[in-house]
């Protein structure tokens, strides 16, 4: 139930999926006061996972993520668009947005990340990043047959955007400073095993390798030379190396920020200042169902984040919920689809069904007796149902014995673990 | 209440499984099927979070 009444307002900081979902969640909490949005995007919240997928391949239009008159008949949001807030004043409760101060009750920061950008880069035309909608246009554009794409970057977006250009007869080169693409995602057999998939679509994956310098002509470039001294003649340059989070404009605000320069919350995915949580590929928070502080960059987490950040702000100190998730995203590369649930840190991968040589298995990673993640290749039917069973805490032989059929018997409760919650 | 799926829209993700299991899975082929697809008052909020989960927006509650 909403501990605010009808005079308060929330503010909203961030106008995309985890900004969003906190509003919604606010209003089923019961919410009856004002809720303003501020984003400085001028599009109403869309969708970004499409943009590297269905808008790059086929140039689907902006992927809304609501239709336009949920806003008015059932959110009933004041959006403000098209312009940043630029500070946090918490002692006033208020947001400078524009060079006007907005009073809170609540707020909820869901300023998202932007691509992290290699320093020494020129200005010129034809180097580029992707994280909004009017990236894409202008890397259609690029994208066309016959052109040559560099890609800085071998991890989930890269493989994506490579995967994209394949499909559009482009050449595609992909720069990957480390030997072993993915392994913080996946884990680094894993993560090789699949990088494979790029040179059997014909994508030239360079791995141990840097950019030591771009070339230019007329401010448009034309190429790239590699530490290991080898030349690649290129028409666009994209920059796909991670993200760093959207909190510059909260330096002074006397928010705590971790060194990665996203918000520490705790489990309530409060801030450390009263009335102000947070939301969204912004934040990291301890997640209980994994052990680990940090950040999460994905859909699934932003969704579940904004929802509980946003009932929280405007619900009663009894009522707030703690936040816990065993992670989980999706990725599409050559038509195939990839799904990864949990961590794949310090556990051992194995195969347990299906055909690596396929592209068609899923693998389970373990620890001790422990199973901490999944990866499922064009397996869709299983992911969800092994992720909640590392959410239960199934043990290695139970979900090993689901695959190989041998029923291994669900051990006495005396052994089972106690589930995490 | 009743549920719809878009079928153009939805990509098989399975999201809306992690949220309601007992109407929604995801099959062998990567269509989601209708474990059931009626909602009675108590499942209503299971079901509206599994439609929220979604992130092609490909699934509707009917009156
Ligand atoms: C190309 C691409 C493909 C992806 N594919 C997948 C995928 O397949 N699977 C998956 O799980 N995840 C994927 N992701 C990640 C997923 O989209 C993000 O995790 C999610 O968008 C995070 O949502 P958010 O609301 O926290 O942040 P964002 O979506 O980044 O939104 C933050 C918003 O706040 C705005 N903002 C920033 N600063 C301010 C300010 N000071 N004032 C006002 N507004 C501000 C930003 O402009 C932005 O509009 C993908 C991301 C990208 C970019
Ligand atoms: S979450 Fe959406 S896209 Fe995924 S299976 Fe369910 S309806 Fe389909």
């Amino acid at each position: 139930m909403s501990a605010l009444g009808n005079n308060d307002r929330l503010v909203v900081i961030g106008a995309s999926l985890a900004g969003l979902r906190a509003a919604e969640a606010a209003r089923a909490e019961g919410f009856a006061g004002e809720i303003v949005i501020i984003g400085d995007e001028k599009e109403l919240p869309y969708d970004r996972p499409p943009l590297s997928k269905q808008c790059l391949v086929d140039g689907a239009p902006i992927p809304y993520l609501r239709e336009e008159r949920t806003y008015t008949e059932s959110l009933k949001a004041t959006f403000m668009l098209g312009q940043p807030a630029s500070a946090l004043n918490a002692a006033e409760k208020t947001v400078i947005v524009g060079d006007r101060p907005m009073r809170y009750d609540a707020l909820v920061i869901a300023t998202g990340a932007s691509p992290r950008y290699l320093p020494a880069l020129p200005e010129a035309a034809g180097i580029v990043t992707l994280r909004n909608f009017d990236d894409v246009a202008r890397l259609r554009q690029a994208v066309e047959s016959g052109s040559h794409i560099t890609i800085i970057g071998a991890g989930i977006i890269g493989a994506e955007i490579a995967s994209a250009a394949r499909g559009r007869d482009c050449q595609v080169t992909i720069v990957e400073a480390t030997e072993h693409p993915l392994e913080r995602a996946l884990g680094r057999s894993m993560g090789s095993l699949l990088s494979e998939m790029h040179h059997r679509n014909g994508t030239d994956l360079r791995c141990g390798v840097t950019l030591s310098e771009v070339r230019t002509l007329s401010d448009q470039v034309t190429g790239i030379v590699l530490s290991d001294g080898s030349e690649v003649a290129t028409d666009l340059l994209l920059v796909s190396i991670g993200v760093v989070p959207n909190t510059f404009w909260l330096q002074e605000s006397g928010i705590e920020l971790e060194p990665d320069g996203s918000i520490a919350c705790d489990e309530h995915l409060q801030t450390s200042l009263e009335n102000v949580y947070a939301a969204g590929d912004v934040v990291s928070w301890p997640n209980a169902l994994t052990g680990r502080s940090g950040r999460l960059e994905t859909w699934t987490s932003a969704n579940e984040q904004g929802a509980v950040a946003g009932a929280n702000a405007v619900g009663g100190e009894g009522d707030r919920q703690p936040y816990a998730t065993v992670p989980y995203f999706w990725s599409d590369w050559y038509g195939n689809r990839i799904q990864f649930a949990g961590t794949a840190a310090d556990a051992v991968p194995e195969v347990v069904h299906g055909s690596v040589e396929e592209d068609k298995f899923v693998v389970l990673y373990r620890s001790g007796d422990a199973v901490t993640g999944v990866l499922a290749v064009n397996e869709p039917s299983k992911i969800m149902k092994d992720r909640r069973k590392i959410r239960n805490g199934a043990t290695w032989q139970e979900m090993v014995g689901h695959y190989r059929g041998i029923g291994a018997g669900a051990p006495s409760r005396a052994q089972q673990p106690a589930p995490v919650v | 209440m009743k549920i719809e799926v878009d079928r153009g829209k939805c990509v098989g993700l399975g999201l809306c499984e992690a949220a309601s299991p007992d109407h929604f899975e995801v099959g062998d082929d990567g269509q989601l099927v209708l474990v059931s697809d009626m909602v009675t008052y108590g499942q209503r909020a299971e079901v509206e979070e599994a439609i929220r989960s979604c992130p092609t927006a490909a699934l509707r509650l009917l009156p």
